[in-house]
């Protein structure tokens, strides 16, 4: 540290991490005007299908429970990371990335058949809301799935610093607050999309 | 944060993204099922911001939760709002025939604004 003041390891640990806090609060507000778009385009299907028509609820479920599982072997592995357990964290955050890419395949998938049967974004406001809502979710998954594999290339060259285990506590967040994200898409796109 | 707080947040979420599923797909267009998915959903939230992100565990002052109420109170203006203003639209055009309609956006294209 260069300046004057000097700022212990855990005040500057607590700062990162509130200003990681508000940025993520920016990007819930930017969820927000989606899920505000999505909702009120739900019914203008323009003679296309509507949501119920189109969803497969045992695969969103099993997204759901493999996103809430990845979210559990994150935690683990910053229980671990505090522990100063280097490899066991490694194992917890390999799972969650792996989970993290079979989320990701399942939602491609989703998303692929969805198009090739004329379904794509383009076939109706509703569509142009669902893959542009459900799109974001899972490029911010496919964003923290680049972060975690750069982590640990650092860890490899580097080794454990103060610094890395800083950043290592903000992916965790990141990687939390992307599960509550999709409690509220499971909820209002799918859930209540076959509810009606 | 110790493994055994994550874990009794996984089994609660999990037991509740099961429950909503459950009684979604065994009460298809029952008037009081989008009331408990909301509850269900917001339960959920409050485990996972317990267990998963410790809000709980915020030293004074609590920067992190007031961020969170700011951020909860402009999320609910901008979806209730919406889901409001466009009801309420959808609601006044109901009275119009679709000529009428046409008519009456025609008009308001035509004023040039």
């Amino acid at each position: 540290m260069s300046s004057v003041i000097s700022v212990s390891e855990k005040q500057l640990s607590q700062r990162t991490s509130l200003g990681f806090w508000v940025y993520l609060m920016t990007d819930c507000i930017l969820f927000a005007s989606l899920f505000a778009t999505y909702v009120v385009l739900r019914t203008a299907t323009a003679g296309g299908p509507s949501g119920s028509e189109i969803f497969e609820m045992p695969l969103v479920l099993a997204e759901t429970i493999i996103l809430l599982t990845s979210s559990l072997t994150c935690g683990i592995a910053l229980v671990m990371l505090r522990q100063r357990k280097i490899k066991q964290m490694v194992v917890a955050f390999a799972a969650t990335y792996v989970l993290g890419i079979a989320f990701l395949t399942i939602e491609l998938s989703e998303f692929i058949k969805l198009i090739s049967e004329g379904y794509g974004p383009d076939r109706s406001a509703f569509l142009s809301a669902f893959f542009t809502l459900v799109g974001t979710h899972g490029l911010h998954i496919l964003v923290g799935l680049i972060w975690l594999l750069t982590l640990a290339v650092v860890l490899s060259r580097r080794g454990m610093t103060t610094k890395l285990s800083r950043q290592i506590t903000l992916f965790g967040l990141f990687w939390h607050f992307l599960d509550l994200v999709w409690i509220f898409i499971f909820t209002v796109v799918y859930l209540m999309g076959v509810a009606v | 944060m110790t493994i055994a707080r994550y874990v009794l947040g996984f089994i609660l979420s999990l037991v509740l993204t099961l429950a909503a599923y459950a009684v979604t797909l065994g009460n298809k267009g029952a008037a009081w099922l989008l009331a408990v998915l909301v509850v269900l959903a917001v339960l959920q939230m409050i485990v996972q911001l317990l267990f998963f992100l410790h809000l709980d565990e915020e030293q004074r002052p609590r920067y992190k939760l007031w961020s969170f109420i700011f951020m909860a109170g402009t999320l609910l203006i901008i979806v209730v709002g919406s889901i409001w203003i466009m009801f309420n639209m959808n609601y006044n055009m109901q009275h119009m025939s679709p000529d009428q309609k046409n008519q009456y956006m025609m008009k308001e294209y035509n004023k040039g604004y």
